[in-house]
């Protein structure tokens, strides 16, 4: 609340908030639970580190290391592979190389590392997508669109400040094909004329 | 079995992949029974993290019934109902040690920046997630809990994220009696942050957004004074004028990298990509806390670099606190809290998707349709 003083001088310029909070009693009245936790010093996560060995059910010191690690990518901020490891999607093809380059080469410190891993991850969207043209089930543009038919996308919006910003969505998330297709289309025909001559 | 499955930016489908197998003497294999979307998976969907590849299960908030254990476990048998913080930890790194279990140095070889995640990426380590009807559960005699039989299946599995973020966010927040706290973001974890909040004293809890149906449950479930910055020209100034031109003492993020509520940030963070994100909440919370007051970070961002206002942070001698949860330190009290009623995750759920719909999910997640706040995810194995 905006607060109205007598002689025009808010809380910031004096010693104390000139408005004091509601009164405990109040509160309690009020909030269910209200200063269960009021003693900073008895929350879960006060102090931060909190030394506690033998206490979170490890029975090792070091764990027994995860057989696979050897060729598998890892930060060179780091010794080894970790003893235990995420096997999916292991690292293949073209978007492999880049970001096995993004590994090998770059510390976790430098951008050139995270903007690797990201065009890795785009040639792997688009390597996928050309694949899945070949498959019975190829990729679309945006999945769950259907959403927008079902569950009010019109009427969902309505009055919201971010309704203009998703009109960009379209845009960008169908751009890239479009442009895709267009390129594809060229390419094929200028192939078409040049085996016409 | 069937899994959800990442193709690129904007495009999940379900798939049929193997049921995972046990690849280290003490992981789980868990079947799961519930799994949630959380705010954070969107990062995913839409493009933001980078090592997310094709193929990816995302998933970190699940629970499930432990379906085979390995050789070397102690505390879990085959039956018994579990859930699972989002962290993969070892318990036994000179972080899991000291409680850090969110920065565990065991469990990802893929970067040190952070910890081990379910289903986020190889950034954190390159774990299938629990959209899916199994998951492989590492460290089982580190991370999962047997669920309490008086604990409701909706509760626990926002347990293991959404809910214990937002009680941590409150934490960060060194909140002391009769604090005004402000909390930006009405999504799951604003919502528990805004009711841990009064936990822990404070006099009054201001929540902003811009969607009504989150700020009508911020008022219900919080009870918490609400703004929609739709509706205000600058929040940060009404930030001062509303608390007699001190500020906030306290303000939690609990919005991350996607923040609306700027044409530009959101342009060439969100749409364009020209940086890891948009911080709009983080700005606002720089500049509306008081000076010498307390800004608590808990919504999600990047290892990509995002245009931030640490000056204004520095000349107002701030303090900064921030981390990602380390769940299972949360629970012992939040488990109480929970049952007397102080906590009460569930109420934010909104839409309950079989697996088999979670691209509809995800679209109604992602553009905020149909008053969605929390959606959760039934694998049709459970």
């Amino acid at each position: 609340m905006t607060e109205n003083h007598e002689d025009g001088v808010p809380t910031v310029y004096v010693s104390d908030k000139r408005t004091p909070p509601p009164s405990r009693e109040e509160l309690r009245a009020r909030i269910p639970g209200w200063g269960a936790d009021l003693d900073p010093a008895d929350r879960p996560s006060n102090p931060k580190l909190q030394y506690a060995p033998g206490t979170s059910g490890a029975h090792w010191d070091f764990p027994e290391r995860q057989p696979g690690a050897e060729g598998r990518e890892r930060s060179i901020e780091h010794a080894f592979v970790t003893p235990v490891f995420g096997t999916a999607q292991p690292l293949h093809g073209v978007s492999g190389a880049i970001r096995r380059l993004a590994y090998v080469r770059f510390g976790e410190g430098r951008l050139a590392h995270w903007m690797l891993l990201i065009a890795g991850d785009r040639v792997d969207a688009w390597g996928s997508h050309l694949r899945s043209f070949a498959s019975t089930r190829p990729d679309v543009p945006a999945t769950g669109v259907r959403a927008e038919f079902t569950r009010g996308g019109v009427g969902s919006r309505k009055g919201r400040s971010d309704a203009r910003h998703h009109l960009l969505d379209p845009v960008i998330v169908v751009g890239p094909w479009v442009a895709g297709a267009g390129a594809a289309a060229l390419g094929v025909g200028k192939l078409l004329r040049a085996l016409r001559r | 079995m069937r899994a959800m499955t990442y193709r690129g930016p904007y495009k999940i489908r379900v798939e049929e992949k193997d049921i995972p197998p046990i690849e280290h003497p003490n992981d789980a294999i868990v079947r799961v029974t519930l799994a949630a979307i959380c705010g954070s998976d969107l990062h995913l969907y839409h493009g933001l993290m980078p090592d997310t590849r094709v193929g990816h299960t995302f998933g970190h908030e699940f629970i499930g019934v432990v379906e085979q254990v390995g050789p070397s476990v102690q505390n879990l048998q085959v039956g018994d109902r579990v859930m699972v913080p989002f962290n993969i930890f070892c318990g036994s790194c000179w972080f899991c040690t000291r409680g850090l279990y969110s920065n565990c140095h065991n469990v990802n070889p893929n970067a040190t920046a952070v910890g081990g995640i379910y289903g986020y990426s190889h950034t954190t380590g390159g774990y299938d997630g629990g959209q899916a009807e199994y998951v492989r559960v590492p460290f089982a005699d580190v991370g999962p809990v047997k669920i309490p039989d008086w604990m409701h299946d909706e509760d626990a599995v926002l347990l293991t994220d959404a809910a214990a973020t937002g009680y941590f966010g409150a934490q960060l927040g060194e909140i002391v009696e009769g604090d005004t706290v402000v909390v930006l973001g009405a999504g799951p974890v604003g919502l528990i942050a805004a009711q841990s909040s009064w936990l822990m004293g404070a006099g009054r809890v201001i929540v902003v957004d811009h969607l009504p149906e989150r700020l009508e449950k911020a008022r219900t479930m919080a009870h918490a004074e609400v703004w929609n910055y739709d509706e205000i020209d600058d929040v940060v100034v009404e930030m001062k004028r509303q608390t007699d031109f001190l500020g906030a003492d306290v303000v939690i993020d609990a919005v991350g990298a996607e923040a609306d509520g700027n044409l530009l940030m959101q342009v060439t963070g969100t749409k364009l990509k020209l940086q890891g994100g948009s911080p709009v909440a983080l700005n606002w919370a720089i500049d509306g806390v008081r000076k010498g007051g307390t800004v608590s970070v808990v919504g999600a961002y990047g290892p990509i670099p995002n245009l931030v206002k640490f000056g204004d942070a520095l000349n107002k001698g701030l303090t900064l606190r921030m981390n990602q949860t380390p769940v299972k330190r949360q629970w012992p009290r939040m488990f109480e809290h929970v049952r007397n009623g102080h906590l009460t995750p569930r109420e934010m759920v909104t839409h309950r998707f079989p697996l088999e719909d979670i691209a509809e999910a995800y679209h109604v997640f992602s553009a905020k349709l149909d008053g969605c706040i929390k959606p959760l995810i039934v694998p049709s194995a459970s």
